[in-house]
C-alpha cells in the first residue's frame, strides 16, 4: 500500500473543527458514544468505520441534520450546535448525491446561491460567473443543461461537489462519496477529490468504510467502531501502529494466532522470538499482514508450515499453507515465488512484524 | 418471430386473448357505456330545447352553484391538509405516525352516511353543541357549513394518499441537502418539495374534486334538501327523479356525468405524464 507523504499538518496549524463527547442514541440503540476528535484547518479528515459504527451519524451531527444528546461541536472557536443546519455554511455532499432532481445542472449548482437573501444575494451575472467557474472546476462544461437522470453516477457525483462547494463553504462533508461508484470511476475521483481539495483549501470530512479510501486520501483518519473512537492518527501511523486487534484487522488483510509473552520473549507455536516493544505480558494474540512475512527452509527456524496450495493473484501470489493444522493465507509479491516454497512441501515462516495485543 | 417459432402452449393463449378482449369490452359496454348513453338519451328524450330549460331552471343553477362552492371550499383545505400530512408522515419520524396514517384512512372504510351523521350528532339541534349553536344563531347542520364539513370529511384521504408513496420514496435528502445549502424551510418546500410533488398533487386534488362535486351519501344527511338552498347537483339530480321529473333528472345527471368524463380524461394525461416523471426517478 502506497501512502503519500505526510505533511506538517498536525502540530503548527490551528484547530478548525473540536468534537468533543458526542453522544447519540435512536431509542435505545447508541449510536454514538462519547465522541472526541478534531480537525486543523484545511485537513482533510476521514471517518472510517464499519457500517453501523456511527461514522454518517456524526458527520449529520456536523451538518446540523441531527442532534446530538451530549457533547459540543465547535468551529473556529463558535458553537456550532447552537446554529441551525442554515447558518453553519457547511457543503454537505450526500451518498446519493441528493440533486434536484426537476433542475438542471445549472439550476442546482446556483441553487445555494439564489436562496440567499435580497441583501448577501450576489447579482445574476455573477451567479452565472460562478456557477461557470465551478462547472469548469469540477469539469462538467456541456453538461450544463442537463437534467440529473440524464448524467452517470460520476458526473452526479461532481455535480453535487459544485453544488457544495458553490456557497463557498467553511468545512465540506462527504457522505461516502464514491460508495454508489464502481471502482475505475473511483480511483478517478478520489485523486481528483484529493486535488480539489488543495486547492480549494477547505476543512473536509468525510465519511467511508473503505480502508484504502481512507488511507489514500486522508490527512489523518479517525476509525470507529460501534459509535466509539477507537483511534485517530496520520493514515501512517494508524497502519503502522493499530491500536487494537480491530483496527489492525479493519485496515488490511490478517492472520492471527495465540501465543505468550514471558520475560521479553514472544512464544507462538514452536517459534521463539523478542518480543516487540511495549508487549503485554501472558497470554496474547498475535497479528500479522500475509505479505509481511520471511520463509525459511524446514530445518530454520520459524512457525513449521505446510504449503498445500499455490495461485497466482494478479501481481500477488497466494500462499494456502497449514500452520499447527489451522489453515492460513499468506501473500507473496510476484511474479516468482519465494525460494524454497512450493505445493507439498514443509517450510518455516518468521512474521517480520508482528502485532501483540492481550487476549481480552 | 415466425409463428412456427411459438410453442404450441403460447399460442393457445393468444388464441385465447381476443376472447378476453371482446368479453371485457362487453362488460365495460354494459355496465360504463350503456348508463352513460342512457343518461344522455333520457335528458335529450324532449328535445335539446327542453333539456337546456331543465338546466336553466333556477334550482339547477342553484345547485349548481352550491356544488362549486362546496368543492372550491373543501378541496383546497384538503389539498393543503394532504400536503401537510404527507410531508410530516413522509420527511420526519415521530410517535403515533401509525396511528395518524390509520386516521386518514378512515374515510375511506367507514360508510358516507356515517360521516355525514357525525356532524349531525355534533351540531345538529339534538347534537352535543346544537342549543349552543342555536342560541348564536349559527347554522352549521342544513346549511353550506354543513355540507363543506360532510364533503371535507368523505374527501379528507385522497389528496394525502396520492403523496405519501410518492414522498416516502424520494426520501428527504433533497429536503436537507437543501437546508445545508442555506435554503429556509419555506423556501425548500416552495423550490425543492412542490416541485417534486406537483404532478401527483395535481393527480390528487383531481380525484378529490370528483369526489367532492359527486358526493351524495354524507352530504345528503346534513343537507336537508332545501331546494334552491342546501341541494348540491347530486342531490338536486335525486330531488328531481323522485318529482317523476326524468328529463330533469337526467339534465342534471348529464353535467356530472359530463364533469367524471373530464375528470377521467385529465387523469389520462396526468397519468401519462406523472408516470414519466415516476419512470425517470426509478433511472436513479
Amino acid at each position: 500500500m502506497s501512502f503519500r507523504p505526510t505533511e506538517n499538518t498536525s502540530s503548527a496549524s490551528k484547530l478548525a473543527l473540536e468534537i468533543k463527547g458526542i453522544s447519540k442514541a435512536y431509542g435505545r440503540f447508541p449510536a454514538l458514544k462519547d465522541v472526541s476528535l478534531q480537525a486543523h484547518d484545511k485537513e482533510f479528515l476521514a471517518l472510517l468505520g464499519p457500517s453501523g459504527s456511527g461514522k454518517t451519524t456524526l458527520l449529520r451531527v456536523l451538518a446540523g441534520l441531527e442532534e446530538p444528546d451530549a457533547g459540543e461541536v465547535r468551529f473556529g472557536g463558535e458553537d456550532f450546535l447552537s446554529l441551525p443546519v442554515r447558518e453553519r455554511k457547511v457543503g454537505m455532499v450526500f451518498q446519493h448525491y441528493a440533486l434536484f432532481r426537476h433542475m438542471t445542472v445549472v439550476q442546482n449548482i446556483a441553487f445555494g446561491l439564489t436562496v440567499r437573501k435580497r441583501a448577501e444575494k450576489p447579482s445574476k451575472s455573477e451567479i452565472k460567473d460562478r456557477v461557470e467557474h465551478l462547472l469548469q472546476l469540477v469539469q462538467l462544461e456541456g453538461l450544463d443543461k442537463r437534467f440529473p437522470s440524464q448524467l452517470s453516477g460520476g458526473q452526479r457525483q461532481r455535480v453535487a461537489l459544485a453544488l457544495a462547494l458553490a456557497i463557498e463553504p467553511r468545512m465540506l462533508l462527504l457522505d461516502e462519496p464514491f460508495g454508489a461508484l464502481d471502482a475505475q470511476v473511483r480511483r478517478e475521483l478520489r485523486r481528483w477529490l484529493r486535488e480539489l481539495h488543495d486547492r480549494a483549501g477547505v476543512t473536509t470530512v468525510f465519511v467511508t468504510h473503505d480502508q484504502e479510501e481512507a488511507l489514500d486520501l486522508a490527512d489523518r483518519v479517525a476509525i470507529l467502531k460501534d459509535g466509539e473512537l477507537v483511534q485517530l492518527g496520520t493514515p501512517n501511523e494508524v497502519y503502522e501502529h493499530p491500536k487494537t486487534p480491530f483496527v489492525f484487522d479493519f485496515l488490511g488483510q490478517a492472520c492471527r494466532m495465540a501465543g505468550v509473552v514471558e520475560g521479553g520473549r514472544l512464544r507462538v507455536a514452536d517459534w521463539e522470538s523478542e518480543a516487540p516493544k511495549g508487549a503485554p505480558q501472558g497470554p496474547v494474540e498475535v497479528f500479522f499482514r500475509p505479505d509481511e512475512v520471511a520463509f525459511a527452509p524446514a530445518d530454520g527456524t520459524g512457525l513449521a508450515a505446510e504449503v498445500f496450495g499455490i495461485s497466482q493473484r494478479g501481481p500477488d501470489v497466494r500462499i494456502d499453507c497449514r500452520i499447527g493444522g489451522e489453515p492460513m493465507e499468506l501473500q507473496a509479491h510476484g511474479p516468482s515465488l519465494p525460494p524454497g516454497v512450493a505445493t507439498g512441501l514443509s517450510v518455516r515462516i518468521k512474521p517480520l512484524r508482528p502485532k501483540v495485543y492481550a487476549t481480552g | 418471430m415466425t409463428a412456427a417459432a411459438i410453442p404450441t402452449r403460447r399460442r393457445r393463449d393468444l388464441n385465447l386473448a381476443p376472447l378476453m378482449i371482446l368479453a371485457s369490452a362487453a362488460v365495460m359496454a354494459g355496465l360504463i357505456l350503456m348508463p352513460l348513453v342512457v343518461v344522455f338519451h333520457d335528458a335529450l328524450a324532449k328535445g335539446v330545447g327542453a333539456y337546456f330549460a331543465a338546466l336553466k331552471e333556477p334550482d339547477a343553477l342553484a345547485a349548481v352553484r352550491l356544488t362549486l362552492l362546496v368543492a372550491a371550499i373543501s378541496v383546497p383545505l384538503n389539498a393543503v391538509f394532504g400536503v401537510s400530512a404527507a410531508w410530516a408522515i413522509s420527511k420526519f419520524e415521530f410517535r403515533g405516525k401509525s396511528v395518524l396514517l390509520t386516521l386518514i384512512d378512515m374515510p375511506f372504510s367507514i360508510s358516507p352516511v356515517v360521516s355525514g351523521l357525525v356532524w349531525v350528532l355534533l351540531f345538529g339541534a339534538q347534537g352535543l353543541f346544537g342549543t349552543w349553536l342555536i342560541d348564536h344563531d349559527v347554522k352549521i347542520i342544513f346549511a353550506t357549513p354543513g355540507l363543506v364539513l360532510a364533503t371535507i370529511l368523505v374527501t379528507f384521504p385522497f389528496v394525502a394518499r396520492e403523496l405519501i408513496p410518492l414522498m416516502q420514496q424520494q426520501g428527504a435528502d433533497e429536503e436537507a441537502a437543501a437546508l445545508t445549502l442555506g435554503a429556509s424551510g419555506l423556501t425548500t418546500f416552495w423550490r425543492v418539495t412542490l416541485p417534486n410533488i406537483k404532478w401527483a398533487l395535481l393527480y390528487g386534488v383531481l380525484l378529490c374534486n370528483a369526489r367532492a362535486m359527486g358526493e351524495f351519501g354524507a352530504v345528503s344527511v346534513v343537507s336537508g334538501h332545501i331546494r334552491g338552498l342546501t341541494n348540491t347537483l347530486p342531490l338536486h339530480v335525486e330531488v328531481l327523479y323522485n318529482d317523476y321529473d326524468s328529463v330533469g333528472a337526467f339534465s342534471a345527471a348529464s353535467v356530472l356525468a359530463g364533469l367524471g368524463i373530464l375528470t377521467l380524461v385529465l387523469k389520462s394525461v396526468l397519468e401519462w405524464r406523472h408516470s414519466g416523471e415516476l419512470s425517470a426517478n426509478r433511472k436513479h
